[in-house]
């Protein structure tokens, strides 16, 4: 009881900065008086509870959702693998830092443009989501390595502790922050970026694609709608993912 | 077999801090380090440990030695309890060895407490704790009791040394009231007699 109150103090103040915010919303749209321009709150919210009635907007959520998810994680395991290659053999590092540079220099536009040329438009998103979310994975997770404590790897030598070990006990706690710095970054990229692949690249049954059509339709509350549920669903996903690193490290641990 | 060091040589940015050094360490016993600071007795250990790389010279006697270390500093997972940061380094020592352990060096209380918050002195016996434990046929000890009072450093030694029989020690000190604690039967003196008291030992 007494956690439930204080956690609900914390909350209190934030709960009433985001009222304030929709209050403000709301007062602008009732001024303009303009659905077209800028839908009220309230509206937003009446549509997305049709559009939440509707098998089609469930299967566009899916399908962006595990599209965009399916980047992420590439991003993520090939970010944590190239990166402990990277500070295992400098070479690696050397061949990735052009690549890695013009990853992180290019513009999500342009790249989507390109890559439509290279892989259908389904697949657009995962591709586009990976390209952006690749470097700081990389970035961040070369760094965390790399502060990793050479004291205690050396006790690690002394007492022969294995790899296993190593990596559960100095490699991770040292890579940890910056992975979490790293998810936290990337999860809000690739669902700006991989949303933006599939307005350029249209895929059948997905959010873009949806977002697309709500613009030429001149549909300001769907696309209000749209926007909306892409934020939630990243601000979930990225609390999800925070949440079951946070228990892996815990476990990893506990062994 | 006796451990033995021909010959060696080590610099650090062209100051030479071994040069053409030979000893032998017997197998079994304990030997001291001592000398003035800077004559390179943490080099020689981190030569013993394989950190290091003799520029010249030799090392022979290593070969199937189960090695463990206390280090000058404490070198423990910083986020693990007492009793994990001994499983974590000692894996075969079983749950009643690593209490015992604990209990010996007077950390009975503090086996599931986090080694980021222990004191210095509970810090150093943790570190002693998991050298002892590993049951090495050579440990190396640099300045082991840095930090402890008397009577601690006492009670340490002779945990160290009844855990430890058979082995061989190497221990690096600056106080010549630590060799004898460890039994310590020759001393090797590094360095010029630029410290009173380690040239009086000697």
């Amino acid at each position: 009881m007494t956690h439930f109150t204080t956690r609900a103090k914390r909350r209190f103040p934030r709960l009433l900065a985001a009222a304030f915010w929709l209050a403000l919303w709301q007062a602008f749209s009732m001024v303009i008086g303009q659905e077209i321009l800028l839908v009220s709150p309230v509206s937003v919210c009446l549509s997305l509870l049709e559009l939440a009635q509707t098998a089609a907007f469930w299967a566009s959520a899916g399908f962006s959702f595990f599209k965009i998810l399916s980047g992420f994680l590439l991003s993520v395991s090939t970010g944590v693998l190239l990166a402990a290659a990277g500070c295992r053999f400098p070479a690696v590092d050397i061949l990735l830092h052009p690549a890695i540079s013009v990853m992180k220099a290019m513009p999500v536009a342009s790249f989507t443009i390109l890559a439509l040329l290279w892989v259908r438009s389904e697949n657009l998103s995962i591709l586009v989501s990976f390209t952006m979310a690749f470097p700081i994975v990389y970035s961040n997770i070369r760094e965390g390595i790399l502060t990793a404590s050479r004291e205690l790897l050396e006790m690690a030598a002394v007492f022969q502790l294995g790899l296993w070990r190593r990596l559960a006990y100095i490699y991770l706690p040292a890579v940890f922050p910056f992975f979490l710095s790293a998810v936290s970054l990337s999860v809000g990229l690739c669902w700006k970026s991989g949303i933006a692949a599939e307005v350029i690249g249209q895929p059948a049954g997905s959010i873009g694609g949806a977002l697309y059509q709500a613009k030429i339709f001149l549909a300001t509350r769907e696309l209000f709608a749209w926007t909306a549920v892409i934020a939630a669903i990243s601000m979930l996903f990225e609390r999800a993912v925070l949440r079951l690193a946070g228990r892996a490290r815990r476990r990893l641990e506990e062994t | 077999m006796d451990i033995a060091v021909s010959g060696l040589c080590k610099s650090f940015d062209g100051r030479p801090v071994l040069e053409n050094l030979s000893a032998v360490f017997p197998d079994g016993r304990c030997t001291a380090v001592m000398g003035p600071s800077g004559q390179g007795k943490t080099t020689l250990l981190r030569i013993l440990m394989g950190l290091e790389k003799a520029d010249a010279g030799t090392v022979s006697g290593l070969e199937g030695k189960r090695l463990a270390a206390v280090f000058q500093e404490d070198r423990l997972f910083p986020h693990l309890s007492a009793r994990k940061n001994l499983r974590a380094a000692c894996p075969a020592a079983s749950e009643e060895e690593i209490l015992q352990a604990l209990e010996a060096l007077g950390l009975g209380e503090s086996l599931h407490q986090r080694a980021a918050s222990m004191s210095g002195g509970m810090k150093r016996r943790v570190a002693i704790a998991r050298a002892a434990l590993c049951r090495p046929s050579l440990l190396l000890l640099d300045e082991p009791f840095r930090g402890l009072d008397a009577e601690t450093r006492a009670y340490t030694a002779a945990y160290l040394r009844k855990q430890t029989a058979g082995a061989a020690l190497i221990l690096v000190t600056h106080d010549p009231a630590e060799p004898p604690l460890l039994g310590a039967q020759a001393t090797l003196y590094l360095g010029g007699p630029a410290d009173p008291a380690a040239a009086e030992y000697r």
